[in-house]
Parts: structure tokens; C-alpha cells; sequence
């Protein structure tokens, strides 16, 4: 099924407003269980690609799903869409920020809403290995990238000095 | 380093940041603080964190956060330069592929890259989140209570499928709290 230019840009207006702590969980919610416009298959194919590729994956798997129904028009309506929202919400967080950041209960309340952030970033890391159950060399890469970022590790040396590393060992895990 | 103006440090630093940041956003948050914190300082530690958790409580993509440093550095006009420097060409990169998917998607080729690269996102995504919990520990008035909601917050994502805005709002309550 094919949804109009309108609809996916309705689709993308909607998930950017409610997409809290991140998109994806959303975007799949909505064009795959609710729409139904993309199978399961092919909304995990197309946001693989677009996690593979530099880039916010939210951005990249709504440009792909653009193309796929709608050309380049598409990809530019589902980007602009997926933004327009919360960058308009943004100017608005950003201002009230700098007006009221400093008052001492909105400093409070902010750091304590910072120490939870930091702890729900640790969580999907941990959440992500235990989906991924990966191979004793793949587990090594990961906690290389780690070490090496908190040694601040400038991350070109991070993730060029390891990719060959993590693709061997895909590959070599998937030979057999 | 001085006679840089803001906008245009702001565009190199997301640009090059960009074009390294498989895996999304949040891996590449220990650079976006190398550059922020340490390169140009724009803000300490702990503005960043916050900054990072207002971007999370809001809606939309994670990736918001470089907006934030954009406005706070250059105002609307330094919010949306950042955000293009940020999302623009790996946009095109993304477009691409995109047109060249069904005979991508399935592939052996791709498989690998996808298994092969994700546990360095994952890598980093972890460091992030312990950059951030140091960060702001460092700057709050009871280190050890910061770290106490951080570790709590980690195990509730980790462990339940409940919505993470449920920690988002004990955190903002436990920081009302006791972190004034």
C-alpha cells in the first residue's frame, strides 16, 4: 500500500511531536503496526541501512522510507517533516533555558533530570548488548570503542582503528 | 583559535563529527563534548549534560542536542547552522543508498557491515552515558546521589519495557529534591 505525499508527511509531522527519548520505537509503532505500510522485514531493513550509514539513523530511516514511496520528494518531505516539529518546540525550550536555567530549582530539577539521562544512555547500551549476544571478538570490539573513548581517544582513530577489527570478526562469524 | 567566529567552528565541528557518527547521535556524544567542552568551551560538563537531557525529555530525535549547542552558542541562526552541519550531507549520503536499496537490503555484504560496526556504536553509546553521569556528578551538589539516580535510571531502562520517560520524571523529582 502506498500512502500520498500528504500522509507521509502527516505520518513523519506526528512522529517527531511524540517521539520522546529517541524516535525509532515510534516511527516502527506507527508505519508498521498502525499504517501498515512497511512489513516488519522491511522497516528493520531499512532502518539496518540506515544505522550502518553516518548520521542520525531517526534522519537516514525517514529519508529511506521517503524514497521508497515517493522519490526524492519523498526523502525531502519525511526529513523536513521528522524536524519541523521539535526544532519549533526547541526555540522554545532553548529560550525558556536561558531565561529561567539558572533559578536554583530549575538547576536542580535539570541536573537530577541529567544524572537519569546519563542512566537511561548506560541502560540501552546494556539493553543493545544483551539483544545483540555477540561473539567473544565482537564483544572485545565493543569494549575497545569504550575504553578508548573514555581514554578520549579522538574518534576517528576510534571508529576507523576498529571498524576493520568488527567487520573481521562479522565476517569470520558469519562464514560458518 | 580566537579569531574563528562561532558559526563557522560550529559548522567544521559538526561536519567532521557527522561524517564519523555510524551508529546515531548518542555514539558520537564524547566527541560532540571534546569539541564543546574542552576544544571550545562553549559550557562545562555539566551545561552539556544538561543540555543532552533536555534534548531527551523533549520529543523528537536525540540528535536535537546539537541544536541546543547551536542556539546556545550563536542563537537561532547558530541552532539551525549546526543542525545542517549536522544532518545535511550524511542526509545526501543517506539519500543515495536509499536509491540504490533493493539491492542492498539482504545482502551478505551489508549484514556484516551492520554486525561488524554495531558493537562500536554500542561501545560508544556506553561511554557516553559515563561521560554524562561524571559530568553531571561532577557539578551537582550530592555527587554521590547523582550517581545513585544515574545507576537507578541505567537498571529501570535496562531491565523494564516501561516507557524512559518514567525516569526522566523520577530524576526531575529526586533533583527537586534533594539537589538544590
Amino acid at each position: 500500500m502506498t500512502p500520498s505525499l500528504g500522509a507521509l508527511g502527516l505520518a513523519y509531522l506526528r512522529i517527531g511531536l511524540t517521539g520522546f527519548g529517541g524516535v525509532n520505537a515510534w516511527a516502527r509503532q506507527l508505519l508498521v503496526e498502525e499504517k501498515g505500510w512497511l512489513t516488519e522485514q522491511e522497516y528493520a531493513e531499512t532502518l539496518g541501512i540506515a544505522q550502518v550509514l553516518p548520521g542520525p539513523n531517526a534522519l537516514n530511516c525517514a529519508i529511506g522510507v521517503g524514497v521508497r514511496f515517493h522519490g526524492a520528494a519523498g526523502a525531502m518531505v519525511c526529513g523536513v517533516a521528522l524536524f519541523g516539529g521539535p526544532m519549533a518546540l526547541l526555540m522554545g525550550i532553548a529560550a525558556l533555558y536561558d531565561a529561567y536555567g539558572e533559578l536554583p530549582l530549575v538547576r536542580a530539577v535539570l541536573t537530577g533530570i541529567a544524572a537519569a539521562a546519563a542512566g537511561m544512555v548506560l541502560g540501552t547500551a546494556a539493553k543493545m548488548t544483551g539483544k545483540l549476544r555477540p561473539s567473544l571478538p565482537l564483544l572485545l570490539v565493543g569494549l575497545g570503542a569504550l575504553g578508548m573513548a573514555l581514554a578520549r581517544v579522538p574518534l576517528p582513530a576510534v571508529v576507523l582503528g576498529l571498524a576493520p577489527f568488527g567487520l573481521l570478526a562479522a565476517w569470520w562469524g558469519m562464514r560458518r | 583559535m580566537s579569531e574563528e567566529s562561532p558559526l563557522g567552528a560550529l559548522v567544521l565541528g559538526f561536519l567532521g563529527i557527522s561524517l564519523l557518527s555510524v551508529g546515531g547521535g548518542v555514539a558520537v556524544l564524547p566527541e560532540m563534548q571534546r569539541l564543546v567542552v574542552e576544544t571550545h568551551g562553549w559550557m562545562d560538563a555539566l551545561g552539556f549534560a544538561k543540555r543532552f537531557a533536555l534534548a531527551q525529555a523533549a520529543p523528537g530525535p536525540n540528535i536535537m542536542v546539537v541544536g541546543l549547542i547551536g542556539w546556545h552558542v550563536a542563537g537561532a541562526l547558530g541552532m539551525f547552522t549546526a543542525m545542517l552541519a549536522m544532518c545535511g550531507p550524511t542526509s545526501l549520503l543517506a539519500y543515495g543508498v536509499a536509491r540504490m536499496r533493493q539491492r542492498l537490503a539482504g545482502r551478505r555484504g551489508l549484514r556484516v557491515a551492520e554486525r561488524g560496526l554495531v558493537p562500536i556504536a554500542v561501545g560508544l553509546i556506553a561511554a557516553s552515558g559515563v561521560l554524562l553521569a561524571a559530568g553531571t556528578a561532577e557539578g551537582a551538589a550530592l555527587p554521590w546521589l547523582a550517581l545513585g539516580v544515574t545507576l537507578g535510571s541505567a537498571l529501570f531502562v535496562w531491565r523494564s519495557a516501561r516507557s524512559p520517560l518514567w525516569v526522566l520524571g523520577f530524576g526531575a523529582i529526586m533533583g527537586a529534591l534533594f539537589l538544590r
